[in-house]
């Protein structure tokens, strides 16, 4: 089948590999039909997750077909059209019982690695490092599923790739960053990041009773779809001062909740962001945190802090005294997915929302390393990318095309 | 051997095992088992933090003064000086602050080397040879002191030899994990004793000779075959099983494995404890460190997946799974470090 491969910073191959089989009794196999790229694979691609080995297959957002389901798999059967969590989770663990799938025990094969970073191991992830379990990704043809008996969701026919695929990350990822919130009637939400979590994240904070929600980032073509979509204030941080803006907006108290959709590769302007590129290049610090420490300094007193973003190791200048000194909630996780698909699935067969909003591109697997390169630049406006990898020839026909898409070939 | 007794046993004395012929668990062990430390709070101790703080003494005078410590001691390079200092400083605050000093004692011996070599050159020199002489005098004295620390540090970690079992270093390891499972399940499982090669990673096949005794076979290090027979000792169903060695087969060894009941029905805390003496004695025992599979490690490893096979049916893998092009790198890392 055709993958696409790590093999390097910035160093993407899509090439041949041998089929996938089943390895487990609880395992399925399936062909997938629709792909995607996450920011968290940017995290990838330009060098910042540890725990990767040249030769590993990445992607972690698909759905397909089953073609193959192992013994123990009595939920599925072949031809079942399903969409995939990005965590892989036992189901019969204490954390998997408690509905903490992202922290599952049994999933992790290299866990005792991951406990050499943070002490104890998450649930181990499709295509994100050995790290977290070094399983191979669903940026190709095929996949296999370990216990596909509790994650992978039937999606019902009538509902197209695009408007279910996003329920295998960025749209369970944004509704529990906003979820974790707390929102309770009247409160403002201040979202730092407008890429499709941050998008999400707006949308969700919207679903949930948010009174206002402030949309945070620095490209035009982002904040515009913040405020079309999820009718978000804007900010554009290179032109104002968030912090000034934010006081002036909220009668000086800050927002009662602030959500950093924005992870490692944060970017600032002036000394703070020299400091920690600086820094993160001569590997002093692994990520680089300027939206997280803009919300924790802006957030009212008492506020919660949520962040879906993805931080991998170390980060400096954190300023702590926040949290402590106004009483902050800081609340985070990779998102236990299982818990969403279902009611969120329900909210779009209801129409409440329509995850398939955020698509800008639709390539062909082939393409993927140039969508990377689209996506973590930024170009054409581009916020996510699908990747179709049964696409000979281009596929996506005009009409298919929605406003702001572009098929490129 | 670092064994992490205290870390997992919360410093209690693991519990004699008198039916061990002549081993003392307490007596051996890891270097951070209870008794251990109070032994090694007289006399040794005293010298190698003595190391320590000379090192940090000297350290600093050369970082803080090098044309002084030159003139001293008949060199010219203030800046090598600096140097100097800097490694003494480092090596001072390892022996001090690190629970495991013996590589830093070491370090002292490698530096100490080299310092002599460089006296050696200076003292090869004309002019002050006086003084090179006798920073050389010195300087071969502080090493004399830290060979015998190190030395005496990295014997004592080795551990010591049993009586009647010669050659061979005795290890005292506990571990344990929390699964959600009843202690009667796990008990269950762990009982019947043909399950136990699916988690075992080097465990071959066990076989029941008859109520008590049973037939294990292993694969050791380098690839090495082991049988051995086991006798049960202690089997309350539900709570406890405890085992030895009938043989001595070079993998003498006895244990227990405890179900203990965890609090508000959160499953039960499986607590394996092993005291054994590791194959082919102390050079065997690094060669299996060597190759990252420490016993610690490996029974952590094991209980995992016992941990993995009762509450899910099987153990997570990818071996086998498809990857694109790996260096050999890769290769190897994949094969030794990663992926069960």
């Amino acid at each position: 089948m055709k993958a696409n491969v790590w093999y390097g910073r910035e160093r993407l191959r899509v090439e041949n590999v041998p089929d996938p089989k089943i390895l487990n009794p609880r395992d399925a196999i399936v062909r997938i039909t629709s792909t995607a790229i996450c920011g968290s694979d940017l995290h990838i691609f330009d060098g910042y997750i540890p725990g990767m080995l040249p030769g590993d297959i990445l992607g972690h957002e698909f759905m397909g077909e089953v073609v193959e389901v192992g013994p123990e798999v009595r939920n599925l059967k072949v031809g079942d059209r399903v969409v995939n969590p990005f965590p892989i989770s036992c189901g019969a663990c204490f954390f998997c019982q408690q509905s903490l799938y992202s922290l599952c025990e049994n999933s992790n094969p290299n866990a005792w690695l991951a406990e050499k970073l943070w002490g104890h191991s998450p649930a181990g992830l499709f295509g994100y490092s050995h790290l977290l379990g070094g399983y191979a990704g669903g940026q190709a043809q095929y996949a296999r599923i370990p216990f596909a008996d509790v994650g992978p969701l039937k999606v019902p026919e009538n509902l197209s790739d695009e408007q279910v695929l996003f329920l295998s990350d960025v749209f369970p990822t944004g509704y529990m960053a906003a979820e974790q919130c707390g929102i309770r009637q009247g409160d403002t939400v201040a979202v730092w990041g407008c890429g499709p979590v941050g998008l999400f994240a707006i949308k969700s904070a919207r679903l949930l009773g948010a009174e206002r929600v402030i949309a945070i980032d620095r490209f035009p073509a982002r904040l515009r779809k913040a405020s079309q979509w999820a009718e978000a204030e804007t900010l554009n941080y290179a032109q104002v001062d968030v912090a000034e803006a934010l006081e002036v907006m909220t009668g000086g108290r800050g927002p009662d909740a602030c959500i950093d959709a924005v992870g490692m590769e944060g970017h600032a302007h002036g000394a703070f962001g020299g400091y920690d590129r600086l820094k993160q290049a001569l590997m002093l610090e692994s990520d680089r945190p300027p939206a997280l420490r803009q919300a924790l300094t802006t957030c009212r007193n008492g506020g919660t802090v949520s962040i879906p973003g993805v931080y991998g190791g170390f980060v400096d200048k954190i300023p702590f005294g926040a949290v402590v000194n106004k009483a902050l909630t800081v609340r985070s996780g990779q998102t236990h997915v299982q818990r969403y698909l279902k009611p969120l699935l329900e909210l779009i067969e209801k129409g409440s929302i329509d995850p398939s909003f955020v698509v800008t591109h639709r390539l062909r697997l082939e393409d993927a390393p140039r969508g990377y390169r689209m996506f973590r630049d930024k170009q054409d406006s581009c916020i996510k990318v699908v990747l179709k990898p049964w696409a000979d020839v281009p596929t996506v026909e005009a009409d298919e095309v929605t406003e702001s898409g572009r098929i490129l070939h | 051997m670092a064994t992490n007794v205290t870390q997992q046993g919360l410093g209690r004395s693991p519990p004699r095992h008198s039916d061990f012929a002549g081993l003392e668990p307490g007596s051996a062990g890891g270097r951070h088992s209870p008794r251990r430390g109070l032994a090694r709070l007289e006399g040794a101790e005293s010298l190698e933090r003595g190391l320590g703080w000379f090192s940090i003494g000297l350290g600093a005078a050369a970082v803080a003064a090098p044309r002084a410590v030159c003139w001293l001691s008949g060199l010219r390079s203030p800046s090598l000086m600096r140097l100097f200092g800097t490694r003494e400083v480092a090596a001072g605050i390892g022996i001090l602050m690190q629970r495991d000093r013996a590589p830093w004692l070491w370090s002292r011996v490698v530096g100490d080397t080299f310092d002599l070599a460089v006296l050696s050159v200076a003292l090869a020199r004309r002019g002050r040879r006086g003084r090179a002489a006798a920073a050389l005098a010195a300087v071969a004295g502080v090493t004399a002191l830290d060979v015998l620390a190190a030395v005496r540090l990295t014997g004592s970690r080795a551990g010591r030899t049993i009586p009647g079992v010669s050659g061979r270093a005795d290890i005292y390891l506990e571990r344990s994990i929390a699964v959600s499972k009843s202690p009667g399940e796990c008990y269950r499982f762990w009982r019947s004793f043909e399950n136990l090669p699916r988690f075992m990673q080097s465990l071959e096949s066990v076989r029941q000779l008859d109520e008590r005794r049973s037939r294990w076979v292993a694969k050791g290090p380098m690839a090495a075959r082991l049988e051995w027979t086991s006798e049960i000792t202690a089997d309350r169903p539900g709570e406890e099983l405890a085992w030895r060695t009938l043989d001595d087969s070079g993998a003498a060894n006895a244990g227990s494995v405890k179900f203990e009941a965890a609090p508000a029905g959160r499953g039960t805390i499986v607590r394996v404890s092993l005291h054994y003496s590791p194959l082919g004695g102390t050079l065997g025992a690094g060669l299996v460190r060597l190759l990252g599979h420490d016993p610690q490690s490996r029974i952590r490893e094991d209980l995992r997946r016992f941990k993995q096979v009762i509450e899910t049916g099987e153990i997570a893998t990818t071996r086998g799974q498809p990857t694109g092009r790996r260096s050999l790198f890769g290769r190897v890392t994949q094969q030794w470090g990663l992926t069960s």
